[in-house]
């Protein structure tokens, strides 16, 4: 009986921690995979982008505040290169992200040196906000539950701050590119601009994402970026599955919703003894369900 | 004043080419309401999207208030130019509601930053015009535009176009895909809107009687070129009969061309 609720309660734990983790990558998927309606495979190398810029900075003794600050700009100039290879090149927007995908994987290995980075005794994001707490004589701990708290309240203000600029003139615009271009461009508006807006903003969360699970996790590696596109767009997708696209408010909550559920599938798969390696199979149902429940929904 | 001059563009498909626009000028002078008829394929289309930018012309050029604007980019041209088209998804963002739609469309050509998009000031601006359209769109700002009707739609793309007022607007058979009742009635707010802002406007229909009705110049286009202009009293004087004998002239040319291409 106990050991049940125990094991729940460590699931849960794990599905908030590695979820909130996540949640900026879901976010940064949903602007690219639902506004902008194309699979941006930047992801794969931002991501890892993200956790190899922290982590060298980070070794080489910068702060954890700089450091994922630092990170974040990395990938926002990840997704322009994106952007620009697509709209001055003319290059189709899906292969632009795997050209930038591509070299992004030799760009990560110089910046961090080599393939993987342990980041165990460097200090990280959660432990400054935490030192800072008990500075101001808060009685806060390091561990699962300060994790989550500080990632909860990072993804909070980071949803704000999406939310709020979607409602703005040009974030208006930028959602426009995605959805009527000939409409916007009608407009006045300079579309090769919104993308590259855009463009940035998403890889910009992406790479937090990894900048954060480097810190969280103690390395950043090389392969960590596999597959993390599905990743966040299966949280996209099972969202949206469950909770319907009305508002921006609520896309971006179902979004913060779909990465928990599918982080929370994951760890009980792991939990009811499946391999591992069997994750990808689990993550393929998953997408697959996703897709399908809306439509056997509509067909009743 | 928009110069359009002896503007050609050829299309290729397969190995034809087929010539949409066969040197084409034409002169408006500001303010002008002008209507443009022509048969199916006699190039309409591929002059209002020349303007637009959204065709290249083979050569040519187009000058609007002594700017030649040939090479603008698209977004250029949108800064200055409303469009209506004829499918009511063309102007509108259907994932949108009506407020925002109205928002976009309320910075043509202006600078957009990080403010609100939808103010309170600019919702009641928005009510105040909906209200002008009598389809009762004004409770729905926040409707998203994919629940309107077609006729609705194409209201809003009609405030959008014109609000604030273009240099310029093209109406591309902006009313070819609604009923009867809302047509008359979208057409009649077009009228309206054109008037109260004096822009400059290109009106292409598919309805003779309505081309004399409208406007205050017609234009006839053939083979891609205008074949045929009126203005003031001689446009009013017009009626449908004289414009379906001037299409017959037309016709009966191309055949005697064709007629001598065939003998030569
Ligand atoms: N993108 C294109 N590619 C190939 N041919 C084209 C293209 N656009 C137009 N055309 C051809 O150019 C000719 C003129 O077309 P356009 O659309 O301008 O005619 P229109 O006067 O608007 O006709 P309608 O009354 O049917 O709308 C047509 O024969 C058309 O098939
Ligand atoms: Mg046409």
């Amino acid at each position: 009986m106990t050991g049940g609720m125990n094991q729940l309660a460590a699931m849960l734990t794990g599905t908030f921690e590695q979820g909130f983790l996540f949640g900026f990558l879901g976010l940064g998927v949903l602007i690219t995979f639902r506004f902008f309606r194309f699979p941006d495979l930047t992801a794969e190398g931002s991501y890892p982008l993200g956790g190899a810029v922290a982590g060298a900075l980070l070794v080489g003794g910068t702060g954890p505040g700089l450091a994922t600050a630092a990170a974040v700009l990395a990938g926002a100039a990840a997704g322009m290169v994106t952007a620009l290879v697509h709209t001055k090149l003319r290059i189709n927007n899906i292969i632009a992200g795997i050209v930038v995908m591509t070299a992004l994987y030799s760009v990560n290995l110089r910046v961090m040196g080599r393939a993987n980075i342990p980041l165990l005794t460097t200090p990280s994001l959660t432990g400054e906000a935490v030192a800072l707490a008990n500075r101001i004589g808060l009685p806060f701990r390091e561990g699962h539950a300060s994790t989550i708290a500080v990632t909860l309240a990072l993804l909070a203000l980071a949803a704000f701050l999406l939310a709020r600029f979607m409602h703005t003139d040009l974030g208006l615009a930028v959602r426009a590119t995605g959805e009527n271009e000939t409409m916007i461009r009608a407009l006045g508006v300079d579309t090769a601009r919104t993308k590259l807006i855009g463009l940035a903003i998403s890889n910009a969360f992406i790479a937090l994402s990894g900048a954060l699970v480097a810190q969280d996790h103690g390395f950043a590696d090389i392969g960590m970026g596999t597959g993390i596109l599905v990743t966040g767009a299966a949280g996209v997708m099972i969202g949206q599955a469950l909770f319907g696209d009305g508002s921006i408010a609520r896309w971006i909550g179902a979004t913060i919703a779909g990465v928990l559920i599918y982080e929370f599938l994951v760890i009980a798969a792991l939990r009811i003894g499946l391999a591992p390696t069997d994750l990808k199979l689990v993550t393929a149902a998953l997408l697959l369900a996703s897709l399908a429940l809306p439509r056997l929904r509509g067909a009743r | 004043m928009l110069r359009v001059e002896r503007l050609t563009k050829s299309f290729r498909s397969g190995d034809s080419i087929f010539r949409a626009l066969d040197g084409l000028s034409l002169d408006v002078p500001t303010g002008a309401f002008v209507t443009i008829i022509g048969s199916n394929g006699a190039g309409k289309s591929t002059l209002l999207r020349a303007i637009l930018g959204l065709v290249e012309p083979d050569s040519g050029r187009i000058v609007l208030d002594g700017e030649d604007i040939t090479a603008w980019p698209v977004h250029r041209r949108g800064a200055v130019i409303g469009r209506i088209a004829q499918d009511p998804h063309e102007g509108t963002c259907a994932a949108m509601t009506i407020a925002e739609n109205l928002a976009m469309a309320a910075l043509r050509g202006r600078k957009r930053g990080l403010s609100r998009a939808v103010t309170r000031a600019r919702a009641d601006a928005f009510r105040a015009r909906l209200a002008e359209t009598g389809l009762g769109l004004e409770s729905r700002l926040d409707a998203r535009v994919g629940t309107l009707s077609g006729g609705q739609r194409q209201a809003l793309s009609l405030l959008m176009a014109t609000d604030p007022a273009p240099r310029l607007l093209l109406l591309d058979e902006h009313l070819a895909n609604l009923d009867p009742r809302i047509s008359e009635a979208v057409m009649r707010l077009t009228a309206a809107r054109i008037a109260a802002t004096g822009v400059t406007t290109l009106m292409v229909t598919h309805n003779m009687a309505e081309a004399i009705r409208w406007g205050d110049h017609l234009v006839m286009l053939h083979a891609g070129r205008a074949i045929f202009a009126a203005e003031g009293p001689a446009k009013a004087a017009l009626t449908v009969p004289d414009l379906v004998a001037r299409f017959h002239d037309a016709a009966k040319a191309d055949l005697a061309d064709d007629r001598l291409l065939l003998s030569g």
